[in-house]
């Protein structure tokens, strides 16, 4: 089914030559070439760190090219802030939301532009313009509510509403589909049809093959700073732009041993808990881990994960429930006792949670235990020893960057950062692991091997817990996938039975009989 | 029942004596916090605004000069601090330690190089201070005499208060301010100058505690004394948290903190409970309403955080 | 049965050019920067103010080093700064800024002076139970504020404002209470009993020609390696600046934010307060009532900051404050206002504040000359 387009070929909205962006030594850019027509849905390719931000953040007057034009429907400019590229009518949504939590959606949508009567904010004359753009492009929001008490869709929908509100006739959207369910990503397609039926043009910043094929006309692939090729959808599958993107051959699926599970290793009853605002976000949980399963928790970001996790790494208290460790319930318990107790975690933000990115990587790597032998004696740490391990990981996880051990751990890249927390973690060996979004921001050889160590550990009969809001990572890693809504478990699929539709439905409230086929 | 009227109007005198240092300083203050600044120099910058106000008025007779001139004095040193924290990221609590040095020295230095190396200014006359409204209008010792018959300069501080309320709520300016404050990296990506931004808010922070600070020697004491601010700037900034970060907020605290001054006059000539322990009231009050009180006061998210620019 | 690491070559080369390049990067070099502007902004006061900077320097510089006697002078003077110094430095190491340290100085040096003089006790043990009260006494100021930040969420800057003029406060009510306060006229307490004072015996005395030589720099010494050790070799030290640079990490591995946080919190009160003991037991022997603070605390900032926050650091900065004000108390010789070491201070603080500006300038202009 070729999907409707509606580029005119005729007219370049963007054209960019030859760019080349350098950060001291490191090229960002190496002669990049891009053109985009009116009209049409153009997608920008690459992994994690292969310059496609960084050439969007030219576009739209972030940083300044070190040497190369552009030019705007046919006019050669040069970009020297955002306020400018709000000129000559760029947007730019981006893919971590810049929204002030505590203002409404009118005031975040006209900030830096507000209407004025006398000297006082017309506050009235915005609203009506808010509502009028939403209306034309099909995006509903409520023009009073607070950023904080929105929902991720809403709040995207805001972003795209202010560079609508600025006349932007050229959008890059960053990432777009980060934490959307299926649905709200079938409804931000919509949109982007909407718009460029309207005559805007849409650069779509993304590694999610999949919403480039069901979205762009054309696609443009970056690799190491360099321009690869740009091709039309329709003529590839999204193992060619796969490999396009690595530049080898892609392995999708990950080879996972059939394992009988075993005993159960976590035991969690009846758990109740509130959000930091106070609203009970986990309802009476119900969910078991047992030796030799990765267990996948499928759900969309705000139903609950996070305070789980929180809870069984001892960052955070809940109500009442039960978490039944190695026969003990170890509800509310702390940090401490429960890693003692069995539980390892990657956490969700590795700089936040996972490491002191000031400390050494050796450092680092003792993060729980350097106050037991062989890292420390009577309250004297033993550096040699400390060191020592370092070497040893440093030398069998492949960290690179690290010296050793010696290097600061913030001086590392994202991946080889990662590396240290799962080099940490399986030397852990602790009978459960709680991986949450363990391969956000990492390219793809990185997530292979984050894959690989995930796997091992269920191989040597280790309970996984996986939380992921890649629901690709789920489907391929998981044994069984439990699907969180609402603060509790609405359904539970075994692995090899996984089907996108139905996950995606009941990550948005539906249940599995709906989808009978 | 005629000596409690009469003992309330000398409460209500003492407060709105104490009150609009504390308040010109603690609005001053919300403006910088909004931006996401912390200024704790204003305990400094008042004291020299306090010097620039007794000697500009000594030599030259004219109080409302001289006010203006503690103000921009105070300016000036919220430029320096705005200098150091917004252009060059400096840690905002070590700069505002710096000025803490920085101008009550500047302020001494220059006092002993013009008065002969004393370190107070010569006493003001009446003429020479601020003026009164309603002087002379009602009986001396009257109750409406000791309520109203207080500094022009005491009801311009409560003017302010509702001038700046409206900057901050109604205006452009004022909507871009509480935003830079939030979020600054939003604002910038919307294309607003976040530097310029915070950079007034720093300046007029400091021409507001300038202001306080000479408001105390035009006003109060009519002169100046190395110990003349004595930890009302400190107590200005617990005002601001207490009052929310807003102006209105501001000012009920200003009023509660000047209250507890103003009692501290009254009940220190009693020779009852000693003076050294009705001093610490002030403070030992603006702890117990923080625990009570405070608890989730809501800091603006980017306070206090250097915003760095990336190239 | 210790067994020698064998580190692999490239190891140990990584290592030894960290600690070189340490020393280039180090704030020493920025720190030297500080201070010369500091004197620059000073000079350009004086000479507006109708004096020669020159003599007003050199005048400075011959008040501390001109003669042996004066040397002595500034190591007294510099001691309380030293522990003041050192309260601030290990409070920063765990991400709270200590401006608390007046208030914890001032209980201190109250506590210490109503044991030196209510108690009767053979000379060192009456100076250890001095300390001893001091220690308490700080630990306590310091507790209290840590209670509001952890269990309250109070900014702890605010509260150790409030502390502070409480302290002084109460330090001006206790010496005027009839039991402390002095026998006859004058504004002060009593003087501590002889027992309770930590000066050198009196053949010293002699030899370093002041009446207040005392070892109490060699205590201030003693703390700043126990901190120093305490930092860099415990596991306690692991914790606390695991603390100050990443609390959710900290408590990610199991670390007890809250309690580590009580614990160094109370020890930075007892080392400023500690200041305050020695202070009085070797300088002042008695408290007067003060007009305003005196600012040993706040002077510990800048010790502190000058230092880097090294512990070792913070003696030789102390000993730079130290002779500052001793020299600066004696430029009204000169009729030059000794204020001018306050902006000299305060400039330098400035400075320091931007340092970390420089500090990216000079490593790039570095790593571009490696390069080459």
């Amino acid at each position: 089914m070729k999907k409707t387009s509606h580029f005119d070929p005729n007219t370049v909205a963007v054209q960019m030559t030859d760019i080349v962006k350098k950060f001291g030594n490191f090229v960002a850019n190496d002669h990049i070439n891009l053109t985009v027509y009116k009209g049409e849905v153009h997608a920008i390719l690459g992994e994690n760190g292969a310059g496609k931000s960084t050439l969007m953040n030219i576009l739209y007057g972030l940083y300044k090219p070190t040497s190369g034009s552009i030019s705007i429907f046919g006019s050669p400019v040069h970009i020297e802030n955002p306020g400018h590229a709000i000129e000559l009518g760029i947007g730019m949504v981006h893919q971590h939301f810049m929204l002030v939590e505590p203002f409404t959606v009118t005031e975040n949508i006209i900030l830096g532009m507000e209407p004025t009567k006398a000297m006082v904010v017309d506050i009235k004359k915005a609203r009506r313009k808010v509502k009028e753009l939403s209306e034309r492009y099909g995006m509903h929001v409520d023009p009073d509510a607070k950023i904080e008490d929105i929902s991720v869709g809403m709040q995207q929908r805001v972003e795209i509403l202010k560079v609508l509100y600025r006349g932007a006739n050229i959008l890059i959207l960053d990432e777009p589909t980060a934490s959307l369910t299926p649905q709200e990503i079938e409804e931000l397609i919509n949109i982007i049809r909407n718009l460029t039926a309207d005559g805007k043009t849409v650069l779509l910043i993304t590694h999610k093959l999949k919403e480039i094929k069901a979205s762009a006309d054309r696609c443009t692939i970056i690799r190491q700073g360099k321009y690869i090729n740009t091709v039309d959808v329709e003529a590839v599958s999204e193992h060619d732009l796969a490999s396009m993107m690595v530049g080898r051959d892609v392995q999708f699926v990950v080879d996972k041993k059939p394992i009988e599970p075993g005993e159960v290793i976590i035991d969690i009853q009846d758990l109740h808990a509130k959000d930091y605002r106070g609203v009970e976000v986990l309802k009476g949980l119900n969910l078991k881990v047992r030796r030799g399963e990765i267990v996948g928790l499928a759900g969309v970001d705000g139903n609950g994960q996070t305070e789980l996790v929180e809870i069984l790494t001892g960052l955070r208290k809940g109500e009442s429930g039960k978490v039944i460790i190695g026969g003990k319930d170890l509800f509310n318990a702390d940090a401490h006792t429960l890693f003692d107790n069995g539980v390892s975690s990657i956490p969700a933000d590795r700089q936040k949670h996972g490491l002191v990115l000031e400390y050494s990587v050796a450092y680092n790597l003792v993060l729980q235990n350097y106050d037991k032998p062989p890292f420390s004696k009577h309250g004297i740490l033993k550096k040699d020893d400390i060191y020592k391990h370092a070497e040893e990981l440093v030398g069998k996880f492949d960290i690179r960057g690290a010296e050793g051990g010696t290097k600061e751990a913030g001086k590392l890249s994202g991946g080889n950062q990662q590396k240290v927390i799962i080099a940490r973690e399986v030397t852990n060996d602790k009978d459960l692991l709680i991986a949450v979004n363990p391969t956000r921001g990492l390219d793809v050889g990185a997530i292979e091997f984050v894959h690989r160590y995930i796997v091992e550990q269920r191989n040597k009969n280790k309970a996984v817990l996986l939380v992921s809001f890649e629901l690709d990572e789920i489907m391929s890693l998981s044994d069984r996938i439990e699907v969180i809504y609402n603060g509790n478990i609405v359904g539970s699929v075994p692995g090899y039975k996984a089907n996108e539709k139905v996950l995606g439905l009941m990550m948005a409230g539906g249940t599995k009989n709906e989808t009978e086929d | 029942m005629e000596e409690l009227i009469k003992n309330l109007g000398l409460i209500i005198n003492a407060t709105l004596i104490a009150t609009p240092p504390l308040l010109y300083a603690a609005l001053g203050s919300t403006f910088s916090e909004r931006s996401g600044v912390i200024n704790i120099g204003i305990e400094g910058i008042m004291t020299i605004g306090a010097f620039v106000g007794a000697a500009v008025a000594h030599f030259t007779g004219n109080a409302w000069l001289a006010f203006l001139c503690g103000g921009l004095v105070g300016a000036l040193f919220g430029l320096i601090h705005a200098i150091a924290c917004v252009s060059f990221g400096a840690d905002q609590t070590i700069s505002g330690t710096a000025i803490n040095f920085l101008a009550p020295g500047v302020a001494i230095f220059v006092c002993k190089a013009l008065f002969e190396q004393s370190s107070n200014t010569p006493p003001l006359d009446t003429a020479q201070k601020l003026p009164k409204l309603f002087n002379g209008i009602f009986e001396v010792g009257s109750f409406w005499n000791n309520v109203l018959n207080t500094y022009v300069a005491t009801y311009l501080a409560f003017v302010a208060v509702a001038v700046v309320w409206f900057i901050f709520y109604k205006t452009r300016f004022g909507m871009r301010l509480r935003a830079v404050g939030e979020h600054p990296k939003a604002c910038e990506t919307q294309g607003i100058n976040v530097f310029r931004i915070r950079y007034i808010a720093v300046i007029a922070s400091g021409f507001f505690a300038g202001l306080g600070g000479a408001y105390v020697t035009l006003c109060t004491v009519s002169q100046f004394r190395p110990e003349v601010i004595v930890g009302q700037g400190f107590i200005a900034i617990a005002a601001v948290i207490f009052g929310k970060f807003t102006p209105h907020g501001a000012m009920g605290a200003c009023l509660l903190f000047g209250l507890c001054n103003g009692l501290k006059v009254l009940l220190g000539s009693g020779n009852v409970i000693s003076p050294n322990l009705i001093s610490m009231i002030p403070y030992v009050v603006t702890i117990i309403t923080l625990v009570l009180f405070v608890g989730k006061s809501r800091v603006p998210a980017a306070s206090g955080k250097p915003y760095l620019k990336q190239k | 049965m210790k067994q020698k690491i064998n580190h692999n070559s490239e190891t140990s080369q990584n290592i030894l050019k960290i600690k070189v390049q340490g020393l280039i990067y180090q704030n020493a070099l920025y720190t030297i920067i500080a201070i010369f502007f500091g004197f620059l902004v000073g000079g350009i006061f004086l000479w507006s103010a109708g004096f020669s900077p020159l003599e007003a320097y050199a005048k400075l510089f011959s008040s501390v080093f001109s003669r042996p006697k004066y040397l002595i002078w500034s190591v007294i003077y510099a001691t309380p700064l030293v522990f003041t110094g050192l309260s601030v430095a290990f409070s920063y190491k765990m991400g709270v800024f200590n401006i608390g340290a007046e208030g914890q100085f001032v209980v201190g040096s109250l506590a210490a002076l109503c044991v030196g003089i209510l108690v009767d006790a053979p000379p060192v043990l009456h100076v250890l139970l001095c300390m001893l009260a001091a220690i308490a006494a700080g630990m306590v100021w310091s507790f209290l504020v840590a209670v509001l930040r952890v269990r309250f969420g109070i900014n702890e800057v605010l509260s150790f404002i409030m502390f502070n003029w409480i302290a002084f406060y109460l330090s001006n009510y206790v010496i005027n209470t009839k039991t402390i306060h002095k026998v006859g006229g004058g504004e002060a307490s009593k003087d501590i009993r002889e027992s309770a004072r930590i000066l050198l015996p009196q053949s010293l005395q002699n030899i370093f020609q002041s009446n207040k030589a005392n070892y109490g720099i060699l205590l201030a010494i003693i703390a700043a390696v126990a901190i120093w050790f305490i930092l860099t070799k415990t596991t306690f030290g692991y914790r606390v600046q695991a603390v100050g640079l990443n609390p959710h990490a900290a408590k990610y591995g199991g670390i007890n934010s809250d309690k580590t946080m009580y614990i160094a919190m109370s020890l930075s009160g007892a080392l400023a307060a500690l200041g305050g003991a020695v202070q009085l037991m070797g300088n002042s022997m008695r408290i007067s009532q003060f007009a305003g603070q005196e600012g040993f605390g706040f002077q510990g900032i800048t010790v502190a900051l000058i230092a880097s926050s090294h512990p070792i650091g913070c003696i030789f900065s102390g000993l730079f404050y130290g002779a500052m004000k001793y020299g600066g108390s004696k430029l009204n010789l000169i009729d030059a206002p000794t204020e001018v070491v306050d902006i000299i201070m305060g400039t330098i603080v400035l400075f320091i504040a931007i340092s970390h500006v420089f500090r990216y300038l000079i490593t790039r202009r570095l790593k571009n000359k490696e390069e080459k």
